[in-house]
């Protein structure tokens, strides 16, 4: 069976963002390894010739002319952000490299 | 111990943004400039539930610049997702080309020192840009206008070897689009920005050394300079015997130097997937044809041309090729008036010292070339000289007026007729007899003067071959 450390497990969450008790980490890497035992399971088949499939509906990606449409005002814009300074979203100082 | 010689090892990575009107994925105006905040949507922020919709005007433009460096074009490329948090990329993901570039294995030709030098492309691929970030004393903000604005980026394989050939290759790209259209090629606004990898080996080594990034290369004034600065660097640290650090380093324009960025770890695991959002990107071969078909006369090729047409130095071609609408400006002219040599050398002496002069572009040239032409007429057929042309063509640069009707308004028409220029040589000899006299003992360049004081007296309108002629006559007399 394909397992999953939990190691690998707290990097993802790293990732992801995500903070992770140490009680959340022994679950999910128990359910992790579960699903990635079933998706194991697919590799028993013999896809040679089989082109990868990325999207379950087959088609053309559907293109649009270069024609503007009407942008948000910027109060919309940042109805939902968090903090906003005039029409600028504000957020904690960004630590620029090096510095 | 004996000193290593070091070979300098460069590739780079230039971001152009696409000339279009709205974003990669999205119908909100691509505007620089615009008030903050003002240029977005949902797609734009990654409100849930919006999707992506690919703007075609940036793969036909992309395709142009694929087909001008002579890249495979692959008929089904795929966006994927790039995953990173910054405050600037709303969704947590760019949506970038990754496994699967539209365009590979195309080449850059340039010249460095008059030495013809080709560099491959391992890749251009389209991805969108992120917002842009101003950084306060305590807080930072973020404009979203940027976010989702269309890009290429195109990916050189490491084969520059000194600051000067990197710098060469940077203006001969940003010629190449604004050539064909695609981009303003403007760094001072971002629209062309770049990062260079750096390393050094020994001499004759065949394998890499490490090498270290450069980021925010974001004006041509630094594109040698910074690279030369690193080149410097890892030189002094492998002389002594260190070793290079594998490292992004942001070069700072201000201080003239580079400093090593703080080090992510998880920096590098991007998690490219691809996009569900967006099928793949299936390019048949009539578009492909279509873009061929408008694809514009090449630089390289326009300047060999120039050459062979129009008798031009390759230095006067490069010249006039340096934007297309230069060249398109000449060659009306050079074809209204007939000598493609006259009219280059009109253009580069007058013109662009007028156009310079005003920091303005071909584009917005008050003069038309059938108007040089005309100009170059007039004193084809002895109507003016080439001084007073020369005062026409500022005249006509000012006021947008044709030549011929500056001469006719101003009275600037040639005096070829001799009783005319007889009358003012006579008055001049008789003014200057000492000059006269000493022209007669033999002090022949004495003529030189009087021909100063006939084209004075003439308002410097008289035809020179008749002024010698008729002084020499009557000084001989």
């Amino acid at each position: 069976m394909a397992s999953i450390t939990s190691d690998e497990v707290r990097q993802t969450a790293l990732l992801a963002r995500l903070a992770l008790t140490d009680d959340e980490v022994a679950r999910l890497t128990l359910e992790l390894s579960h699903l990635l035992g079933y998706i194991e399971q697919l590799t028993a088949l013999d896809t040679a010739g089989v082109e990868p499939m990325t999207h379950a509906v087959p088609m053309d990606c559907p293109l649009r002319l270069d024609t503007p449409a009407p942008s948000l005002a910027a109060d919309d814009a940042l109805a939902a952000a968090p903090r906003r300074a005039d029409d600028y979203f504000e957020v904690p100082k960004i630590i620029e490299a090096g510095s | 111990m004996t000193a290593t010689k070091w070979e300098a090892v460069i590739g780079l990575e230039c971001h152009v943004q696409l000339a279009t009107e709205t974003k990669a994925f999205s119908a909100s105006a691509s505007i620089y400039g615009a008030p903050p905040n003002s240029c977005t949507d949902p797609t734009v922020l990654g409100l849930p539930g919006a999707l992506p919709v690919v703007n075609r005007r940036q793969i036909e433009l992309a395709l142009t610049l694929g087909l001008a460096t002579g890249s495979t074009l692959r008929r089904r490329s795929r966006f994927s997702r790039k995953h990173y948090f910054y405050p600037d990329l709303p969704k947590g993901y760019q949506i970038s080309q990754f496994d699967e570039p539209l365009c590979e294995h195309g080449t850059v030709e340039f010249v460095v020192d008059g030495v013809p030098r080709s560099v491959r492309l391992t890749r251009i691929h389209l991805e969108e840009d992120a917002g842009k970030n101003l950084h306060r004393a305590k807080r930072s903000l973020v404009d979203l206008n940027r976010a989702g604005v269309p890009l290429v980026e195109i990916v050189s394989e490491p084969e520059l070897r000194s600051a000067e050939e990197a710098g060469e290759y940077m203006r001969t790209l940003r010629q190449l689009v604004r050539w064909l259209g695609i981009s303003d090629g403007n760094m001072e606004e971002g629209s062309l920005r770049c990062d260079a990898n750096v390393s050094l080996r020994p001499v004759g080594a065949t394998t890499l050394g490490t090498k270290a990034e450069l980021k925010n290369i974001n004006s041509f004034k630094f594109v040698e300079r910074a690279i030369e600065h690193e080149i410097a660097r890892q030189t002094a640290i492998l002389d002594a015997g260190g070793r290079v650090v594998q490292e992004s380093r942001l070069w700072d324009a201000d201080a003239g130097t580079s400093h090593a960025m703080r080090s992510k770890e998880e920096a590098h695991d991007y998690r490219y997937l691809p996009d569900p959002d967006l099928p793949p990107l299936v390019i048949d071969e009539e578009w492909i044809d279509r873009a061929r078909a408008a694809l514009p006369e090449l630089p390289t090729a326009r300047r060999q041309r120039l050459v062979a047409e129009y008798g031009l130095t390759v230095a006067d071609a490069r010249v006039l090729t340096e934007e297309r609408a230069l060249a398109d400006w000449f060659e009306a002219a050079a074809r209204a008036h007939g000598d493609g040599k006259r009219v280059s050398n009109w253009v580069q002496s007058e013109l662009l010292r007028e156009l310079n002069r005003d920091a303005r572009t071909i584009d917005a040239c008050p003069i038309r070339p059938e108007a040089l032409a005309a100009l170059l007429r007039l004193i084809d057929d002895g109507t003016i000289s080439g001084k007073i042309a020369k005062e026409v063509f500022t005249k006509m640069y000012a006021s947008g007026d044709a030549p011929g009707v500056i001469v006719e308004r101003e009275g600037l028409v040639q005096v070829t007729d001799t009783s005319a220029i007889e009358t003012a040589a006579r008055a001049a000899i008789d003014a200057n007899p000492k000059q006269a006299e000493q022209y007669r003992a033999g002090k022949t360049q004495m003529i030189g003067f009087f021909v100063g004081q006939v084209m004075k007296a003439t308002g410097g309108k008289a035809n020179p071959a008749a002024v010698n002629e008729v002084l020499a006559r009557l000084l001989g007399a």
